[in-house]
């Protein structure tokens, strides 16, 4: 029993949780990870889910930690193996010293067994069957059986666990107390006949005060509701799905009225992303707030359309809700593979602004700055998310909403202000910023102007002039700019004392780097951070760039994309900008991150 | 020739609408098409209609894809907004736009080229979502733009200019959209303003998705002898089913024909149409005879012209996403932002 002599561990220790998907297990892991949640601890959990809807292996991973670190541990502590296909594997992912526990309803034979890792058995299916009528019923509950053996392996208090089991079935009594009947069952097999607690436990903290439990998708929604967005336009692609799904419930709370039950907001399932796309610039062009949520695929489809909108200067709020690329590459699994196609979208010489949220409370905050950029600077603008922060439920900061919020509208004419124009020119840069002044249709006669994507002179006159056509080349530029100056500023964390190195980073390696530079920090390695939030980079990213004498770039893809943007956007000699990668699909862990860092360091500087 | 301005001739004999505007207020710019063109024809006759109707200019939308047909918006209704898009994707600006002020007119051109081949998933998109707008197919059966090649309008047989021959069977707009859940389809030709106008106007007057395909010949590249779709070839096989008259709200209801060939339906701003059966065994709003019949001619090398098809009853996309009266576009904030002690009380059961 190797266990048995390793060193008490409080609010440390990383479950994996191995599943058969479409059991039920989702609710049961949900369930499990809040319990830590409620108890005041922080925790974090990701799934690994197959792009399949029944029968296929899946992996739900909760790391609970005293520090507040919410990225993959990299360890697996203790196993749940409810998936005889995989049960081999997931023995082989334990870490020296962990556990595993199975069902043992069908016993395991030795051959399989590690020296380093305790096996613990539980006979999940006989007692379900034992005690559970119905095939459906049985496979359901033998989820929250295993529930109940945690509980007690880990020291859950019972009573958080069933105040949840209220909140979520707290419709169906009937539900409540069949629930709590299969965790009890677990709760009491493993006092029982297992030694309980195991060196590693939980124990009630108060970590968690004013976080929430949320995925980014779930946020991002929200987000449009209170950005003031009507209209929301798309077409269902993994992992961006459950964005308007949350858009359409949160509308349906907010914007329907309790008599009429009429909508002050429409969603229209769009054909295509090619159509989605339409109908967001065909929106936004007449007046509204509109959104699209898609994934890589649905930009590649979408880019002669972004294209159009910004030669045409039409407000756009995309969400790309990143997965692993290219081609239909993995569905489900999470990458950062979309930055330069997001920056640089279409034919011809275009840019786009792009916001790179960390986390659910970032997508929220950041989808209202999305519309707000967006109409400010009559430009598509896109929010670069991704499936680990989209789809997973993350520990982070309740959003926050200020009552003194307006939606900046940017520069829209009223029919009073066309009234006194004596020429509306919407392509006229008058007050320098390369932002024109637009008119809604139906305002005002005055206002009316021909949009097109092929060439146009200051009054919207089509031109195929060369003059023509490279100052409003020109004015897009300066627009550009312009933005710059506008997006959100990248969050820099500086090392107590003056540090030649820096990291950069983005999006959802947030976590990791920071866990890794804490990591190198004690080793003795000192480093500055800087987390980028938006494209295009700030003066900020160029003092960065300028101050550090070597800089490791860390990135979720396997070309550097990041880092391409910032040689190909910044005054900065390549060289000194190295990339660290990850990228399998996988959300990213800590240590391998420091296993690089130090790696790069020991073989100097770069060449 | 955009670089010509336009003169405007106003002189005091021109007769005004009831908004006190005249034909030359519902005109554009300086067509740029090929003299002849059959395109500026059907320009000519929106003029005609929206002027007719007295339709406020800027509470108009103009929009279009790409081609030839996807110009004209430039060049009537000057005082409307317009917007010409990607190849094929009006459709879904239109709807966008649509769903965002549900209060202004729609009308969008576009042609056999954009419509029928990278266009035909949004244009049955948005017949089956039916969407409150007019749509115009100018239909020549070739690309002109870029030269002559032939497009999914054409038909088996048809020869190119230069002597190439269609080999493949042509989509047709009208039997498409009547499979694809059109509530007003009609046919009408270039050259015959006074089919075409009322049509235009009950066009406009449709609460939901309403399609006119116009025959229109293009004198450049397809109206050459051995075109299905050329001028000489239109007038001969062209069959009016049947005959449309409009009738505005406020107007009374004088137009009478024979008993039993008059049929009056009535659209949901109050106005009607009166149609006038050429075919006595046409029936214009069952949509499964319309579809046989239509077909039947089509087959025959005939065009069958009019209001083929319409239906009222049908809910449009507004009505179907319950969105409310006001346009979406411009519902103050405080109707939209549910403010921060809903959101703390919305975030509980994520703590």
């Amino acid at each position: 029993m190797p266990g048995k002599n390793a060193p008490e561990r409080v609010n440390d220790f990383t479950l994996k949780l191995a599943n058969v998907n479409g059991t039920g297990s989702a609710s049961a892991n949900g369930l499990l990870m809040k319990s830590f949640f409620r108890m005041g601890i922080p925790v974090s959990g990701k799934n690994y889910f197959p792009s399949n809807i029944q029968g296929l292996p899946t992996w739900y991973e909760i790391r609970v930690c005293h520090e507040g670190h919410r990225a993959r541990s990299g360890r697996v502590d203790l196993a749940v193996a409810m998936n005889a296909q995989t049960y081999a594997r997931d023995l082989a992912e334990v870490s020296p010293g962990g556990y595993l526990l199975y069902d043992s309803t069908w016993p395991r034979s030795h051959v399989l067994a590690r020296e380093d890792v305790t096996v613990l058995g539980v006979p999940f299916a006989q007692m379900c069957n034992e005690a559970f009528d119905g095939v459906r019923t049985r496979i359901l509950m033998k989820n929250m059986v295993y529930v109940g053996t945690l509980a007690a392996l880990l020291d859950i208090d019972m009573a958080v666990i069933e105040q949840l089991a209220k909140d979520n079935f707290g419709k169906k009594p009937g539900l409540v107390e069949a629930n709590m009947k299969a965790i009890r069952l677990g709760w009491d097999y493993a006092r029982e006949h297992l030694e309980c607690p195991l060196p590693f436990r939980a124990a009630p903290m108060q970590a968690t005060g004013g976080m929430v439990m949320m995925d980014g998708n779930t946020t991002a929604g929200l987000g449009c509701v209170y950005a003031g967005a009507t209209v929301g336009a798309w077409y269902p692609i993994t992992p961006s799905t459950s964005l308007m799904d949350a858009y359409r419930s949160f509308s349906a709370r907010f914007r329907a009225d309790p008599d009429t039950r009429e909508r002050r907001y429409c969603v229209l399932q769009a054909e295509d992303e090619l159509a989605a796309i339409g109908m967001v610039l065909g929106a936004s062009w007449a007046g509204a707030r509109a959104f699209t949520p898609t994934s890589g695929p649905g930009i590649s489809l979408m880019s002669e359309f972004i294209g159009y909108g910004y030669f045409t200067e039409i407000p756009a709020v995309i969400f790309d809700v990143q997965r692993v690329g290219p081609s239909t590459g993995l569905p489900t699994r999470t990458q950062q593979g979309d930055i330069t196609l997001a920056a640089y979208a279409s034919h011809g010489d275009t840019r786009h602004p792009v916001l790179f949220p960390a986390d659910p409370t970032e997508c929220f905050e950041m989808a209202v700055q999305a519309f707000d950029l967006a109409e400010r600077l009559q430009t598509p603008v896109f929010v670069l998310s991704d499936l680990d922060i989209g789809m997973n439920d993350w520990m982070c900061r309740a959003p926050q909403w200020d009552d003194a919020y307006r939606p900046d509208r940017g520069k829209v004419l009223s029919a009073a202000e066309l009234e006194r124009v004596e020429k509306f020119r919407r392509y006229a840069d008058p007050d320098g910023d390369g932002i024109p002044w637009r008119s809604l249709p139906g305002v005002h006669p005055k206002g009316a102007y021909f949009t097109r994507g092929s060439g146009h002179n200051e009054a919207a006159g089509y031109t195929e002039d060369a003059g023509d056509y490279e100052r409003l080349m020109e004015r897009l530029k300066r627009k550009f700019a312009t933005a710059a100056r506008l997006v959100p500023t990248p969050v820099l964390h500086r090392a107590d004392k003056k540090a030649s190195l820096g990291l950069i980073s983005i999006g959802s390696c947030d976590d990791a780097v920071r866990e890794a530079r804490d990591r190198l920090r004690r080793e003795g390695v000192r480093s500055d951070y800087l987390r980028i939030r938006a494209f295009p980079f700030n003066d900020e990213v160029q003092s960065f760039l300028d101050e550090h004498e070597r800089i490791f770039v860390i990135e979720q893809n396997r070309d550097g994309q990041l880092r391409s943007l910032l040689v190909n956007e910044c005054s900065v000699d390549g060289r000194r900008l190295e990339s660290i990668l990850h990228y399998d699909g996988l959300p990213m862990a800590a240590a391998p991150l420091v296993a690089a860092v130090r790696e790069r360091l020991s073989k100097g500087a770069a060449a | 020739m955009t670089y010509i301005a336009k003169p405007r001739v106003e002189y005091p004999g021109l007769t005004r609408n009831a908004l006190g505007l005249s034909r030359r207020d519902y005109e554009g710019a300086l067509s740029t098409l090929c003299a002849g063109c059959g395109h500026d024809s059907v320009t000519a006759a929106i003029v005609q209609a929206c002027w007719e109707m007295a339709l406020p200019p800027h509470r108009m939308v103009k929009l279009s894809g790409i081609g030839c047909s996807s110009k004209t918006p430039a060049y009537f209704v000057s005082q409307a907004h317009g917007i010409n898009t990607v190849h094929g994707r009006m459709p879904s600006v239109a709807t966008g736009a649509a769903a965002a002020n549900r209060h202004l007119s729609y009308l969008g051109v576009s042609g056999d080229g954009d419509s029928l081949s990278i266009g035909l998933g949004q244009f049955c998109h948005a017949m089956r979502r039916n969407v409150r707008m007019l749509y115009i197919i100018e239909n020549n059966g070739v690309y002109g733009l870029t030269k002559g090649q032939f497009s999914a309008s054409a038909d088996i047989g048809s020869k190119a200019k230069k002597g190439e021959v269609n080999l493949q069977p042509p989509i047709d707009p009208v039997l498409t959209a009547l499979a694809a859940g059109a509530t007003f389809v009609a046919r009408s030709f270039s050259g015959d303003k006074a089919q075409l106008v009322p049509l235009i106007k009950a066009a406009l007057s449709h609460e939901g998705f309403a399609l006119i395909d116009v025959l229109s010949p293009c004198v450049t590249f397809n109206d050459h002898e051995d075109s299905t779709k050329s001028y000489a070839y239109s007038r001969q096989f062209y069959h009016p089913a049947v005959h449309t008259d409009f009738i505005p709200p406020a107007d009374e209801i004088r137009a009478r024909y024979d008993e039993g060939e008059q049929m009056e339906v009535e659209l949901h701003d109050g106005s009607h149409i009166a149609l006038r059966k050429v075919e006595s065994d046409y029936d214009p709003t069952d949509r499964d005879a319309a579809y046989v019949k239509i077909r039947q001619r089509i087959l025959a090398g005939e065009w069958l012209t009019g209001l083929l098809y319409v239906h009222t009853g049908r809910q449009d996309m507004h009505a179907l996403n319950q969105t409310v009266h006001e346009p979406l576009a411009t519902l103050p904030f405080e109707t939209l932002c549910p403010g921060a002690a809903a959101l703390d009380r919305t975030l509980d059961r994520y703590r």
